[in-house]
């Protein structure tokens, strides 16, 4: 019978090695098996010289190993000493298979064929073994890699890293650090931003990008891969770029089987749930603990901590607290009720529905970031209007809605478990209704930046804020008195789908009664007319499409398709016409609609003997202002360049209004058909600027103007993010003198921007303003509407919303 | 179909419509009203001895007149005062265009066709100047913006200055390794052309003693005879100052019709500020010597 130790840690990473150099100091008999040669094969297999980040800064480490930032060289060279200096018991090449028994006695099955026994068993042993793989076509080819030793070994490649997290940048770094290993560097990233990836990283990375040494591709996928080729779809369509190596880097999830075999249960099915712990970290197993990055805690200096303190637990120490514990009990206090931090943490994940999948553990390290709010019955949490993008989360009570502006009484509940405040999460407009709480009321208010890393960490997270987001926006779209009740029947069998740019929901002559609601992007409706594909009108997000056929049977009558990426969702056709049948009232507003639509088919077929030159024309014009990115804005500037003289007036009166700066560039841009399209600002419905704003200081207004407020830092991702090149770093010139003063004695430079000769002229003032990013506000707060409008003086200068303009009904003005 | 979007009163969106059919041509008819009420006051009432602007009907036009006139003179402000409230450059160019028209009426009628070598008369003269120019400026307006954007394509201005910039760089690279008296003709087109030179030159586009295309034209007969290295950097150079030619004649073309554009406002707006002193002079005038 071989020894029984009383810890068994599997697995020598950060948080292993640190619970058995606890272990060890406290004298406890231990034991560290490890698979490889050498301790913690996760860091060991990081690029050469790479930088190891100690995150989260304001976490204290409690560790008997020692940690900091620096090389991995200079890191894994400490944990050897520590090791060393403590009596660490590590056995090598001892890689886990199977774990039996019970608290008390384990016995873990190495590979090797021993047999190691221990009365409790630490599973530190990470998810980097089992990394998350690509699925597209081609995956199986032996240039796709998972793993990036060194990437000085690579010279004059193709490289696509895919990835957003932070293994993937610092891959693309690693490639593209060196310019004279000749490496063309692509990272592609499934999302907009960068929300899982630490804030050093993506900051080196679009310095990187800015250089010119990386290209990122954003809201990209994988489509398939070729010997020498890739192919991706990106929001403006598939492209097949050269490629000679694919390093996918795109997470891992915990090695299921062999844990589940322990008998350890995890919280969920989702592929990325972790196993279910209780607060000291021991699994449904008793006896069996599980921490670090299986337990659901990728940072270094979690994992250091836990090892720490899972050694104290299983010592019998119950009184030992969490290192982030006095930072939580600062938050907590002065709440209602007498509760502990873990009893706090367990009443908000029990009771909030987004926060149902997360461990314990991911709870405490969420709640470092977010807010915990009581309000008293009638107390406005948010108003109509106000800034502010955060996710609120109903822990107890329910708070009331007030759709109606002008009544305040007309509310509508959100009861608790619920959330609110999604709808600035997702477009970062500002607040659509006033919020109170309708009882007495705990709510968990989630910043931005949390929200979008919890909903990219915790799959149920983001599909229930998707599934409440399409409940609201379908109720919004209706109204006509739809309770969520009503949809009960409807919405288990609605189907979101990504759309790709150009491809068809719907096609002309085709069989099909479903509806289709466009929850973010846009569409183009397409009709054929004697042989020709006129454009018939844009469907902004927030419209239905297909009502037609659902309502009167019959084929398509017209083709729908993305004209960017675009989410839609599908509502099939027979429990919505059961809807319909019980709401007359619904009914009769989608029988209006259609009428409508006809006579608009009814008005092109008339034209197309009569007017087809006009026609075409118009069909022309309109593919070019989709083409111009008008697809994706809800207000652009247009200027008709038969009436245009060329005054500038427009662009002085920007600068006049705009502390002396312009924001528009009026003779830049593209021209078709005599329409212009200068170059300012769409206000896109998904603003590319707002992805990544540090201070989160871009905003959208009362009226959908996406504005950058006084929080400004002047970092310019914002510029570098607009395809559109709309947005300037600049700083605000001095006051001119009036206008009178101007025009009676000629002082200063006169209306509109002053130029740079007079500008460093005048004497510096006391505070020296830095560069900031400016762009159109859409003269945000001013009674007049936007000045550049107001001050043309031939009626050249228009502005629209394209579902305004894009519309067959303009076409009788020829 | 329905969208949630602007929740406030503000004013966003405009409509399509040039300054001459703003509002469905409201000024125009407002305007035209105007000319018939006092058409027939004037032909209404019972002068004695004859109308004149010193009749109650006469005062009275001669009133809304001189009101007209300040007001009109007044777009000037308003083009660059910009105020954040409601307004639009637009509609008050559209009034300023159909009002305008009307005065030749309201005044005509108001001086009771009396006319001589005097002050009153003077001022009459101004105000049919500055409505003719004005009349020259609402042609410019409604015809040259078309040939404006035909011309310039997608190209700014500050395109055509830096291209032709880029062609001087280049010209200057390749008259290197050109013997004396070619460089000296290379130099002519680097150091002696004009782009625009002064606002009668670009209004009438002259531009026949173009330093470019002297030279251009003087490196004809040396191209000609030229042989091997140099044959080659002769051609070179004549080659982009060619592209030069090319594009001086398109930032031209531009600043031609810009200036035609802005021609107009060189009589109108002195004469607005000579018929503003006049006017004040007829008002003084009738009033202390009558």
């Amino acid at each position: 019978m071989s020894e029984l130790f009383r810890i068994a840690i599997v697995g020598s990473g950060p948080s292993g090695l640190s619970a058995a150099a606890h272990a060890a100091a406290k004298g406890v008999s231990h034991v560290l098996l490890e698979k490889t040669d050498h301790l913690s094969d996760t860091i060991f297999r990081y690029q050469k010289g790479k930088h190891v980040m100690a995150t989260p800064a304001q976490l204290v480490l409690r560790s008997d190993c020692d940690f900091a930032a620096g090389k991995r060289e200079a890191v894994l060279a400490q944990w050897n000493e520590d090791a060393a200096n403590a009596g660490v018991n590590v056995r090598y090449n001892a890689e886990a298979k199977a774990i039996t028994g019970a608290k008390g006695d384990f016995s873990i099955a190495t590979a090797k064929g021993e047999v190691i026994r221990a009365e409790t068993v630490v599973l530190a042993i990470g998810t980097q073994g089992n990394p998350n793989l690509m699925r597209c076509d081609g995956a199986a080819l032996p240039h796709v890699q998972y793993q990036l030793d060194d990437p000085a070994e690579y010279i004059d490649e193709h490289i696509f890293v895919f990835g957003g997290g932070d293994a993937g940048i610092e891959n693309a770094l690693g490639l593209a650090a060196d310019q004279a290993q000749g490496n063309v560097v692509t990272l592609v990233n499934r999302s907009a931003d960068f929300a899982r990836a630490k804030d050093a990283n993506v900051k080196a990375l679009t310095s990187a990008r800015d250089a010119g040494r990386i290209t990122i591709l954003s809201e990209t996928t994988p489509g398939a891969i070729e010997k020498g080729w890739v192919t991706v779809e990106t929001p403006q369509g598939t492209a097949r770029h050269k490629c000679d190596r694919i390093i996918a880097r795109m997470g891992s999830a915990p090695p299921r089987k062999f844990i589940e075999a322990a008998g350890v249960a995890f919280t969920s099915e989702a592929v990325s749930a972790f196993p279910a712990l209780s607060p000291t970290f021991e699994s449904t197993t008793p006896g069996i603990y599980v921490i670090g990055a299986l337990a659901g805690y990728p940072l270094i200096k979690h994992c250091m901590n836990q090892g720490h303190d899972v050694v104290e637990y299983i010592s019998g120490s119950t009184d030992l607290k969490p290192a982030d514990e006095p930072i939580l009990e600062a938050k907590l206090a002065g709440l209602p009720g007498k509760l502990s931090v873990s009893e706090w943490l367990e009443f908000l994940r029990g009771r909030v529905e987004i926060l149902h999948g997360l461990s314990p553990l991911q709870m405490r390290e969420f709640l470092l970031d977010s807010d915990v709010r009581a309000f008293r019955a009638g107390e406005v949490i948010f108003e109509r209007n106000g800034v502010g993008s955060s996710l609120f989360g109903i822990a107890q009570g329910s708070v009331l809605v007030e759709v109606d502006p002008k009544n305040p009484s007309i509310t509508v509940p959100i009861p608790a478990g619920s959330i609110f405040g999604e709808v600035g999460l997702i477009s970062g407009r500002r607040r659509g209704a006033t919020i109170r709480a309708g009882e007495n009321t705990i709510v968990v208010e989630i910043p931005r930046t949390a929200a979008l890393k919890l909903m990219a960490q915790v799959a149920e997270a983001r599909e229930t804020v998707n599934r409440i987001t399409t409940e609201r926006q379908i109720l919004q779209i209706f109204k006509s008195g739809l309770t969520p009740a009503d949809l009960a029947e409807v919405l288990p069998e609605a189907q979101t789908l990504e759309i790709k740019a150009g491809q068809a929901i719907m096609t002309e002559g085709d069989e099909g009664d479903d509806l289709f609601i466009i929850r973010s992007g846009s569409m183009i409706v397409e009709k054929m007319v004697g042989g020709k594909n006129v454009f018939l009108s844009y469907v902004p997000a927030g419209s239905y499409s297909g009502e037609m056929a659902l309502l009167d049977g019959g084929r398509r009558t017209a083709t729908v398709k993305a004209a960017i990426r675009s989410q839609v969702v599908r509502l099939p056709a027979d429990p919505f016409r059961r809807l319909l049948a019980k709401k007359p009232e619904l009914l009769k507003r989608m029988r209006d609609e259609v009428a409508a639509r006809r006579k608009v088919n009814a008005f092109v077929e008339d034209q197309k003997d009569s007017f087809g030159g006009v026609v075409d024309m118009y069909s022309s014009v309109a593919s070019f202002l989709i083409d111009q990115g008008i697809g994706e804005a809800t207000d652009v500037l247009l200027i008709d360049e038969t009436l245009c003289v060329g005054c500038d007036n427009c662009e002085k009166a920007c600068a006049d209004s705009h502390e002396g700066l312009s924001r528009l560039n009026r003779e830049a841009g593209k021209t078709y058909a005599k329409i212009h399209v200068p170059t300012s600002c769409r206000h896109c419905e998904h603003p590319y600027c707002m992805t990544d704003c540090p201070p989160n200081a871009i905003q959208r207004g009362p009226d959908g103007e996406v504005f950058i407020s006084d929080a400004c830092i002047g970092c310019g991702n914002c510029q570098r993010n607009c395809p559109y090149d709309v947005i300037q770093m600049d700083k605000p010139p001095p006051e001119k003198p009036s206008l009178l003063a101007w025009m009676l004695f000629g002082m200063g430079p006169g209306p509109g921007e002053p130029d740079k000769a007079w500008r460093e002229k005048q004497p510096k003032g006391a505070v020296e303003r830095g560069k900031v990013a400016i762009k159109c506000d859409m003269c945000i707060g001013k009674a007049g509407g936007p000045a550049c409008v107001r001050a043309c003086p031939t009626g050249a200068a228009i502005r629209v919303s394209p579902e305004e303009f894009l519309s067959v009904a303009l076409l009788d003005r020829g | 179909m329905a969208v949630a979007r602007g929740q406030t009163q503000r004013r966003k969106s405009s409509t399509h419509e040039s300054f001459l059919r703003h509002g469905g041509f409201l000024f125009a008819k407002l305007s035209v009203a105007l000319c018939v009420a006092c058409i027939a006051a004037y032909f209404l009432q019972d002068a004695h001895p004859r109308p004149s602007g010193g009749t109650a009907v006469g005062y009275v036009l001669g009133i809304l007149g001189a009101v007209l006139i300040v007001w009109l003179a007044l777009l000037g402000v308003r083009k660059r005062a910009v105020s954040d409230g409601h307004y639009s450059l637009k509609a008050w160019v559209s009034a300023h265009v159909y009002l305008g028209l009307s005065l030749i009426v309201i005044a005509t009628l108001h001086t009771g066709f009396q006319f001589g070598w005097n002050v009153h008369t003077l001022a009459y003269g101004l105000m049919l100047l500055v409505i003719a120019s004005g009349a020259l400026g609402v042609w410019a307006y409604a015809t040259l913006p078309k040939t404006l954007s035909d011309n310039r394509g997608e190209t700014t201005r500050k395109q055509m200055l830096a291209q032709i910039h880029a062609l001087d760089e280049q010209i200057h690279e390749a008259a290197q390794p050109l013997q004396r008296a070619e460089a000296d003709i290379v130099r002519l087109s680097l150091e002696e052309t004009d782009i625009g030179g002064g606002f009668w030159r670009r209004l009438l586009g002259n531009y026949g003693d173009c330093a470019n295309a002297h030279a251009l034209a003087s490196l004809g007969p040396a191209l000609r005879v030229a042989t091997g290295k140099e044959a080659e950097a002769l051609r070179k150079a004549s080659d982009l100052m060619q592209r030069k030619a090319d594009a001086l004649s398109l930032a031209r073309r531009q600043m031609h019709i810009t200036a035609l554009l802005e021609a107009w406002l060189f009589v109108h707006v002195p004469a607005t500020f000579a018929l503003l002193a006049a006017l004040s002079v007829h008002i003084v005038s009738v009033f202390l010597y009558w």
